[in-house]
């Protein structure tokens, strides 16, 4: 027997001679497809932005080009009268970018308040139904915006009138419609942030005698604090390029209603496309400010 | 004192069934088991992390079956430690003090007694990204020692450890047992840990099923 199985191995087992060493093809074409398509995917991204940037700057009224030292110095005057400065100057933007702010950061620290319990919740306890209220939360990401919007709007059909016309096509209607959109945001990286705190230095602390509240405080808070942030920004900036439900549930009323999303789409439809990309530009650069919070302080495990 | 009477616990699809253990005041108790016999588990419960389905706890002569974790008075070392990366190591000696509304004053005097039984003098400012495995065991002990807890829970301490720095730490769990004459249930696989600090020895089975060793034959053998 054991003989024979000796022979059945040495049947079987690979022979150093009679096979050819195996060659591993090269790993350069890999790396190249990969490499083209991440940069393909870059460059559209730069260009566009770049595309934002000349325009504005070609856009210039013909009197102004028609002082004697912006005839001499032409590129100066461009740099000088660039449409963001008007921009800036009128009154109805400069209301709308005011109502943006401070919209957007009502919105992001009413979306913490209730994204944080709603994460920890979710990420801790076990419950019957705990995947269907997972989807339900899911709801306002995958939901069409206008969609958002429209059922705000019938949700205060039923409301008390005297509710519904201190809210809708007013300034609180504003705020509520980047909530619904931003919060759920929020919630997700708040989950993702609890799922990544290891579950026991909350035991611990509990062996040493604190009480649930007090082991959040002391031990879980201060550990989620990069991901707080990262929810908080990313809900502001959710926030701040809300549209849709707004279109739908606050109106575009200027000087009331109108936040900088909002002004995009009024200076579009009247044609005045200089002011809509000089707006957007305002825009972009305050999202690139927020992205730039979010690398520095918040944490880099969590993705959305 | 630590006293489980039939004990059985219920983990997901895990069970442990009718566990019964007594550890007699002041003794160190280890309890040997492989992976996966439920030793976390049953700390977990003993520490009233985790909910039994039947039996009975009693810590120091006290029944503590129902009560929450905090008054228990037990103090729980987990397996590497589980500092709090916020915290510096004096935060960590004192938080369970400051939870008990203890005078600063008390509380200073506290966390140096500690730093003295526990030579964490050096590192008392420090936070635990920056301490090594053996020192911060040492401050996960301190933190459960602070409260002056009737019992100890050491949850496979001295695994990961390199020899120098493991027999340090056996030498001190030995001294620590000694000055406080707390109850010490020490959970690990290394039979030589338990030979070199038991006063009494027990084993898990996979079936969680608890066996104590016989200590004169254990010893004879060795």
């Amino acid at each position: 027997m054991k003989t024979l199985s000796n022979n059945d191995e040495q049947k079987n087992a690979p022979n150093p001679q009679t096979n050819p060493a195996h060659k591993v093809r090269s790993d350069r074409p890999f790396h190249i497809a990969f490499i083209l398509i991440a940069g393909t995917y870059l460059l559209l991204l730069l260009v566009m932005l770049l595309a934002d940037a000349s325009y504005m700057f070609q856009e210039n009224s013909p009197e102004v080009l028609s002082h004697d030292w912006s005839i001499a110095h032409p590129w100066l005057a461009r740099i000088v009268n660039n449409p963001i400065g008007a921009a800036l100057s009128d009154s109805n933007i400069q209301y709308s970018i005011v109502l943006s702010l401070v919209s957007c950061t009502i919105t992001a620290m009413l979306s913490l308040v209730v994204a944080i319990p709603v994460g920890y919740l979710l990420s801790r306890h076990q419950f019957f139904g705990k995947n269907l209220i997972d989807a339900i939360f899911d709801i306002p990401i995958v939901l069409p915006p206008l969609v958002v919007g429209l059922s705000l709007l019938i949700l205060f059909q039923y409301a008390p009138p005297v509710i519904r016309e201190q809210v809708v096509y007013q300034l609180p209607a504003v705020v509520l419609a980047q909530f619904v959109v931003a919060c759920a945001f929020a919630v997700r990286t708040m989950r993702a942030t609890f799922d990544l705190i290891d579950t026991r230095r909350e035991k611990v602390a509990l062996t040493l005698g604190c009480n649930k509240a007090q082991a959040f405080r002391l031990v879980v808070l201060p550990e989620a604090k990069s991901g707080i942030l990262t929810a908080g920004t990313l809900a502001w900036a959710r926030a701040l390029g809300e549209f849709g439900p707004l279109l739908v549930f606050a109106g575009a009323t200027r000087g009331k209603t109108e936040v900088l999303s909002t002004t995009v789409f009024l200076e579009l439809s009247v044609g005045n496309l200089g002011a809509a990309v000089a707006v957007s530009l305002i825009m972009i650069m305050a999202a690139a400010t927020v992205l730039i919070i979010i690398r520095t302080w918040g944490t880099n495990k969590l993705t959305l | 004192m630590i006293t489980l009477e039939n004990l059985t616990i219920q983990a997901g699809d895990f069970r442990l069934n009718d566990l019964s253990l007594h550890i007699p005041t002041g003794d160190y108790g280890v309890l040997m088991g492989e992976t996966g016999s439920g030793k976390t588990t049953l700390v977990e419960c003993l520490c009233g992390l985790r909910s039994q389905e039947k039996g009975k706890i009693k810590l120091a002569g006290r029944d503590v079956t129902y009560l929450r974790p905090g008054e228990r008075n037990i103090g729980y070392v987990p397996q590497d430690g589980a500092l709090f990366p916020n915290m510096t190591v004096r935060n960590h000696l004192a938080l369970p003090l400051s939870i008990r509304k203890w005078k600063p004053e008390a509380i200073a005097q506290r966390t140096e007694q500690l730093s003295d039984l526990l030579g964490l003098g050096s590192l008392l400012d420090r936070f635990p990204a920056t301490l090594s495995g053996g020192e911060t065991q040492r401050v996960a002990l301190g933190r459960a020692l602070a409260f002056s807890p009737s019992t100890l829970v050491l949850d496979e301490p001295l695994s990961a450890m390199d020899d120098h720095t493991h027999q340090q730490m056996v030498k001190l769990l030995k001294n620590v047992q000694q000055w406080t004459s707390v109850t010490v249930l020490h959970i690990t696989h290394s039979r030589e840990e338990a030979r070199q600090l038991a006063d009494c020895q027990l084993v898990m089975r996979q079936t969680g099923h608890l066996e104590p060793v016989n200590q004169q034959k254990e010893s004879a053998r060795s």
